[in-house]
């Protein structure tokens, strides 16, 4: 191959597809689009009550107020009232009962937000409040459950325990995380002829609010279209919980048959949307004096909040991660889906994943503080043999999945020597011991991820490729653009397949009447299934053109080549662009439709087994951290992440993810604390008091690499590895660093619960009796 | 409703509004431009941060009115016809993105900083971007998009 080869092809930096419009501002988010003057905006009336009976509903204040053009409630609903991904059990507006505080009861449907927002306190509407049910523990006691409680069970885990020579139990509480994108979310309905509907949603899955705007508007799917261009962000958020604010949208549109808006500000969207579940996970461990771990008894409580929305698979992920990189040959998984009257709590970055890995972590952790042990001798001694270990007993996960391609034993020791981990751990040992009050610590986790949604059907995706009679290239697919890069990679994905510039493909929006019935675009698999189903259709294309060009030029059709832009057939040469519009002429189709579908996995839920995962994404960190035992403050000094993304297809996009996803997760675990009063309500629904990290606390020195010998052992798009989720567990780092710190107030393991905030560092450092006591009384 | 008269990337705009519109409305609706964002409401993430005679401000936190005869500098004002300005090719060039959204208020503030200090250290930097709040970079490589940017613009 002569030349440069194409520009933007895969495995090169190419930047985001949309950089130049977000660095001139003119990228086109859903509250940007250009609307009719008469569109009309959409304000929720929220339940003030965590749980109570209607007793009585009067809007007529609020319908008669000045710029307020219709008020909607449950009974202006046509079709069913219902916004849930899978159960049925999310009411769009509340019938007789509320089961949150901020739960939808009624909608204002405005000329302005302004009038909107006059109304709303208009309304009347009485409550007879009943007794609500909040946190894990009110659950666990009264027996508040969305359904019974599920076991995975790998060996005989109690004898096993029972004749562990050493053992531990405790307890971890793990709190929840706000999405925060910072676009918040949003739909615009249009309304069309014959009862149709359009929507310009900011969600992950158009599909699903297409089908259940249908449902809601009485209609079949067919008369629905949703359009999704970009994302301000998204991290699982608007997975499940886009459906609310579009269906809104269009019932608005409907009824008054104008295009209606529903665009909520960011208090409306904190105490509206659910969140990463908070967990409270309580462990029983038997290991041996090595610390090899024999047996682990896991309970896993988590707060689902008043309905289902994603729980299930989210706390069957949870399950799934309960053993994180560590081959653990008996184990018990028990999972208790607590039913309170919150948000109901929905898809984060990881999905459950990150706080089964927080359970092992701690349960790893304490076992080292036990034996008096280097933790990372403790993670190592446990890991899952590697891909290439010898014998043929390879790692068996608890729910069946055999290891087959693990590599911690490639990453961990590299990532160790390049940050200089044994001497550093030294160092800040003996730094400690001097005992002031600014203490250090030093923690390397690992990361084996998944990937592949839990959920066996929706691993599938289409997509759609024309070749224009020019040359040009439109490409579409059934994934969403939130930032992660998608649009990009398939682009450079189909770029490379007909060895054209990346500039001559043209990235469109995601559209439901392009592509139908897609899953959504979650669990890190964006790039996995859309990238496949993209490089299908432009395959299907280059077959018909060799084919054709092999008859004009008295050739074989598999010597047809396609390369840097040039199409050679027989003794012809001719540009990409020639070839095409000899294909035209030639009567040839140019468009096809792709389409995947993961192969090898299944997923029996009742027994919890199976091969959920294609393959899994490894990583490691090393964080050091420095606490105030005094005030809790505390800073990450240094991060070093060694990931694997198998053979990166852009490894800008990969590295962003990873830090991006890195920065997340510490926040997750430190500052970002959810408080919801004793009347059920979110206290914290602002950035004023829910603090998500800040351009100062990145760790100062922050080095991020990719494992280069990466390969996915599965048949990948071109073998690259899913990178949305995996980067961002490897923050436990920074818990465990933190809890590293605190080891050295006192003989007792710090015990620290996520997130880890000032004060929780403070209270335990004087659980330890640290000299915060002394000092402070002086 | 009042009569708001100013100077919006160098162009005289004046519109009717209603007395307590706040300058990003005026900037996003009365004047469709969107590049400003909003992602707050309440002065916190600097989504919507613009220029208003030069210095960087949160245009949710002011009224329109308040604006009144003012220059105001939004992110489609900076560019230089084709050419981006300086800092708008630095986070272009150094992935300083990825969902966008925080990016338009992002280079508004990073370009002030470094037109009050031409050579920020990267702990400047750190601590001049505290406004500004992005979800989903984690911050590196705006760090670096800013100290290419303050290089490009002659610092
Ligand atoms: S919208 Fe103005 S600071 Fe957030
Ligand atoms: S790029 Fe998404 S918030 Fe900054």
């Amino acid at each position: 191959m002569a030349g440069k080869g194409i520009a933007g092809d895969i495995r090169t930096a190419r930047e985001h597809d949309s950089a130049h419009k977000h660095v001139s501002g003119t990228a086109v988010y859903v509250d940007d689009i250009r609307v009719p003057d008469d569109t009309l905006v959409v304000l929720i009336g929220q339940s003030p009550h965590a749980h109570a009976r209607i007793t009585g509903i009067d809007l007529s204040a609020v319908a008669a107020a000045d710029g307020v053009v219709a008020v909607l409630t449950h009974a202006d609903i046509p079709g069913r009232n219902d916004c849930s991904p899978v159960y049925g059990d999310d009411p769009i507006l509340a019938e007789d009962v509320v089961s949150y505080a901020g739960q939808a009861v009624f909608a204002i449907v405005a000329e302005t937000m302004r009038a909107a927002r006059d109304a709303l306190p208009l309304a009347k509407i009485d409550y007879d409040p009943l007794a609500a049910v909040l946190t894990i523990e009110d659950a666990m006691r009264a027996g508040s459950w969305l359904g019974p409680s599920v076991t995975m069970e790998s060996g005989s885990p109690d004898s096993a325990l029972a004749g562990a020579p050493l053992h531990l139990s405790g307890r971890i509480e793990i709190g929840g995380q706000e999405h925060f994108y910072l676009e918040g979310q949003a739909a615009l309905a249009i309304p069309g002829e014959d009862g149709d509907m359009t929507l310009h949603c900011s969600t992950q899955h158009p599909s699903e609010i297409q089908h259940k705007a249908a449902d809601c508007l009485g209609v079949p799917n067919h008369a629905v279209t949703v359009e999704t261009r970009r994302m301000g962000g998204a991290f699982g958020g608007k997975e499940s919980q886009g459906s609310l604010p579009a269906l809104l949208a269009a019932l608005a549109a409907r009824r008054t048959g104008r295009p209606a808006k529903t665009v909520y500000d960011r208090d409306d969207d904190f105490m509206l949307t659910g969140k990463r579940h908070d967990f409270r996970i309580d462990y029983d461990v038997g290991f041996d004096s090595e610390g090899r771990i024999q047996a682990v008894l896991f309970e896993q409580a988590l707060r689902c909040g008043m309905s289902w929305d994603l729980s299930e698979a989210i706390a069957a992920r949870a399950m799934c991660h309960a053993d994180n990189a560590y081959h653990i040959p008996h184990m018990r998984v028990v999972s208790h889906r607590c039913r309170t009257h919150t948000q109901s709590n929905t898809a984060f970055r990881g999905f459950g994943g990150p706080q089964g890995m927080v359970g092992i972590e701690r349960v790893i952790d304490q076992v080292a503080h036990h034996l008096g042990l280097d933790p990372l001798v403790v993670r190592q001694r446990n890991f899952y043999p590697h891909k290439f270990s010898a014998g043929t007993v390879k790692g068996r996960t608890p729910y069946g999945q055999v290891v087959e391609d693990c590599i911690l034993q490639d990453i961990v020791p590299r990532l160790a020597a390049d940050a200089d981990y044994e001497a550093r751990r030294a160092e800040i040992e003996a730094f400690n011991r001097t005992g002031g009050m600014i203490r250090r610590g030093i923690a390397l986790t690992p990361v084996k991820f998944g990937i592949s949604f839990n959920t066996t059907f929706l691993n599938q995706a289409g997509a759609l490729v024309h070749v224009y009679s020019d040359g040009s290239v439109h490409l579409n697919h059934g994934g969403t653009e939130m930032g992660q890069g998608l649009n990009t990679k398939v682009a450079q994905i189909v770029a490379h397949e007909f060895q054209i510039d990346f500039d001559v493909v043209k990235i469109t929006a995601t559209n439901t009447g392009k592509v139908p019935n897609t899953s959504a675009t979650a669990a890190s698999s964006g790039t996995d299934l859309n990238g496949m189903a993209a490089q299908a259709a432009a395959r299907t294309i280059k077959s018909r053109m060799r084919e054709f060009l092999a008859e004009q030029h008295q050739c074989m059709p598999d010597s047809v080549t396609f390369a840097n832009g040039r199409v050679r057939a027989g003794g012809a040469q001719m540009s990409f662009a020639e070839a095409v519009k000899a294909c035209y002429l030639g009567r040839i189709s140019l468009s096809a439709t792709g389409f995947y579908a993961t192969p090898k996995i299944h997923w029996d839920k009742a027994r919890s087994c199976g091969r959920p995962f294609y393959y899994y994404a490894y990583g490691a960190a090393v964080t050091e951290v420095a606490t105030d035992l005094l005030t809790g403050e505390n800073r990450i000094l240094r991060t070093d992440i060694l990931h694997d993304v198998g053979r990166s297809l852009n490894p800008a996009i990969d590295i962003g993810q990873i830090e991006g996803g890195f920065v997340q997760g510490a926040g997750w675990l430190t500052t970002e604390e959810l408080v919801w009063d004793e009347a059920g309500r979110l206290r914290t629904h602002a950035p004023s008091t829910y603090k998500i990290p800040a351009c100062a606390d990145r760790p100062p020195v922050f080095n991020v690499a990719l494992f280069d010998d990466g390969e996915n052992t599965e048949d990948t798009i071109h073998k690259s590895k899913a990178v949305g989720e995996p980067p961002l567990m490897l923050a436990i780092s920074v818990l465990m660093a933190l809890s590293h710190a605190l080891e050295s107030v006192g003989d007792d393991y710090p015990m620290l619960d996520a997130p880890a905030t000032p004060e929780r560092l403070c209270l335990a450092a004087r659980r330890l009796g640290g000299p915060g006591i002394a000092l402070g009384d002086k | 409703m009042t009569m708001v008269n100013l100077t919006l990337n160098g162009k005289q705009v004046s519109a009717d509004v209603p007395d307590n519109t706040l300058l990003v409305t005026f900037i996003r609706e009365t004047m469709g431009l969107t590049g400003t964002h909003v992602g707050c409401d309440t002065s916190q993430c600097g989504a919507c941060v613009v220029h208003v005679d030069g210095e960087s401000l949160k245009s949710c936190t002011m009224l329109a009115a308040g604006a009144e005869g003012a220059s105001v500098t939004t992110i489609e004002g900076i560019a230089d016809g084709d050419s981006l300005h300086p800092m708008q090719q630095a986070f272009h060039e150094n992935h300083g993105l990825q969902c966008g959204f925080c990016t338009p208020g992002m280079v508004m503030s990073a370009i002030e900083l470094v037109q009050d200090n031409p050579n920020p250290s990267e702990t400047e930097i750190r601590e001049g971007l505290e406004g500004n709040i992005c979800r989903c970079t984690g911050y590196h490589n705006i760090v670096k998009s800013v100290q290419a940017g303050a290089k490009m613009m002659g610092g």
